[in-house]
């Protein structure tokens, strides 16, 4: 099974989410972490894997035969991501700028282009505390990220968990991570910026066809804001997490959240057993009435939901 | 020679643009005879590389020098491989400029003066 744990805005705790999330389920069953903000991966210091093996990620790239070009400019014609330029006796390539489609060297009326390739970043595996581990690590100046987290997605194990923990936003490279997993939760902070990030990243989940469900990071106990968006959406709001000094204190140090706070692994089971036992389907077809049935069991701040009403 | 001057109109009184990749319009001067003509920037709405295709499009027209506020460094090492000359420091419209380029009041760049883009987003 595939969880993607993402989020509309940075910073709200997806990956103090995902490393819990990965604690308490190695403590029933296989489970594997995949880091997939390879442009900025943090998970290895909350989950510190010993590291096991690495292996560098390649995309196809141009490589022009001067002595062939007949400087026509074709390939720059039809390159969509203007990463080609044909002056009158030379062809400049933007290596950063290629999306490696080949419409190039297919194109090119002299034969004059042929793939070759480039690496952009690596692929590092290892474990920790019999959670697998795996991250990608884009280079620094590279602009394309979606083939790295492609690479990170290959070692996804079937049969076990696989948490992924995608980069914040809603764009490319969040999309090649929520793109395929069989649940997405959706973290967020009960704020207004939250709050727009988050309807931005529920429609990008919902146009992916992926079910979600809704967790809020440094809750205020109310969560007004959230709370009445996922009604109105239909949505499960999963989980809420309080503001705890103790927890942003352990944060700091790179200690996850169930190991500051024990006494939160119950929340982070009932989150998995719901996921686990078809909160995917339900969340799709009416996530009240999932909410009913497992309400009570997962929401942290139950007193202080019903006590504001 | 031609001389191609960053506009957000399409002709010789039209103000300048500060933008080399996302200007709409080049105008296109001759300095020795003062014909002129407007370029759309066909660059100017791409999602991405906006200054390559823009720098593509003045070698193509064969202007000799292009007369910028500020421009990014792809464009600048296109243009400077295609020997064209960039000069900084336009302002008011298309002719003032001109004129303090035929003056010789304006800079001749050897460096980008605008960051990269960021390139975070759609890739």
């Amino acid at each position: 099974m595939l969880v993607a744990v993402a989020s509309g805005k940075g910073g709200t705790g997806k990956t103090t989410l995902a490393s819990s999330l990965a604690l308490v389920a190695a403590e029933k069953g296989k489970v594997i972490f995949l880091d997939c903000d390879v442009e900025e991966p943090n998970g290895h210091i909350m989950l510190k894997p010993r590291w096991e093996k690495k292996e560098a990620v390649r995309v196809p790239v141009p490589e022009i035969n001067q002595e062939k070009c007949t400087f026509c400019g074709r390939c720059a014609e039809i390159c969509a991501f203007h990463a080609l330029v044909v002056l009158p006796q030379e062809v400049l390539l933007f290596p950063t700028m290629c999306h490696g489609c080949g419409g190039c060297w297919h194109l090119c009326p002299a034969g004059a282009i042929s793939p070759g390739w480039r690496e952009i970043g690596l692929v590092e595996e290892g474990s920790s505390e019999g959670i697998g581990f795996v991250r990608g690590r884009l280079n620094v100046g590279e602009a394309i990220s979606p083939p790295l987290i492609e690479a990170v997605k290959e070692r996804c194990r079937p049969g076990e968990l696989n948490i992924l923990d995608a980069p914040p936003g809603t764009s490319c490279p969040v999309i090649r991570t929520v793109k395929g997993a069989d649940f997405c939760l959706l973290v967020t902070e009960p704020t207004p910026f939250g709050l727009h990030d988050l309807e931005l990243a529920c429609e990008m989940v919902a146009s992916l066809g992926v079910p979600c469900g809704v967790v809020v990071n440094r809750s205020d106990g109310d969560d007004r804001l959230i709370r009445q968006f996922c009604q109105q959406n239909n949505l499960p709001l999963l989980l809420q997490l309080p503001h705890d000094r103790e927890v942003a204190r352990g944060y700091a140090r790179g200690i996850p959240a169930v190991k500051v706070r024990p006494e939160w692994k119950e929340y982070f089971a009932a989150l998995l057993s719901f996921i686990e036992e078809g909160g995917c389907t339900g969340a799709r077809t009416g996530g009240a009435q999932r909410e009913g049935r497992h309400g009570q069991d997962y929401r942290l701040r139950e007193s202080g939901r019903t006590g504001s009403r | 020679m031609k001389v191609a001057v960053c506009a957000r109109e399409s002709h010789i009184n039209s103000p300048v643009d500060q933008r080399f990749g996302r200007c709409p319009y080049f105008v296109v001067v001759d300095v020795d005879s003062g014909d002129w003509e407007g370029l759309p920037n066909t660059g100017c709405h791409s999602g991405g590389g906006a200054g390559i295709q823009t720098a593509q499009l003045l070698v193509n027209a064969g202007v000799k020098a292009v007369l910028v506020d500020r421009i990014g460094p792809n464009a600048m090492e296109v243009l400077a491989r295609a020997g064209i000359q960039v000069y900084e420091g336009i302002s008011g419209t298309v002719s003032q400029s001109v004129e303090a380029y035929r003056q010789g009041h304006l800079k001749l760049l050897s460096q980008p003066n605008s960051p990269r883009h960021s390139r975070r987003g759609r890739s």
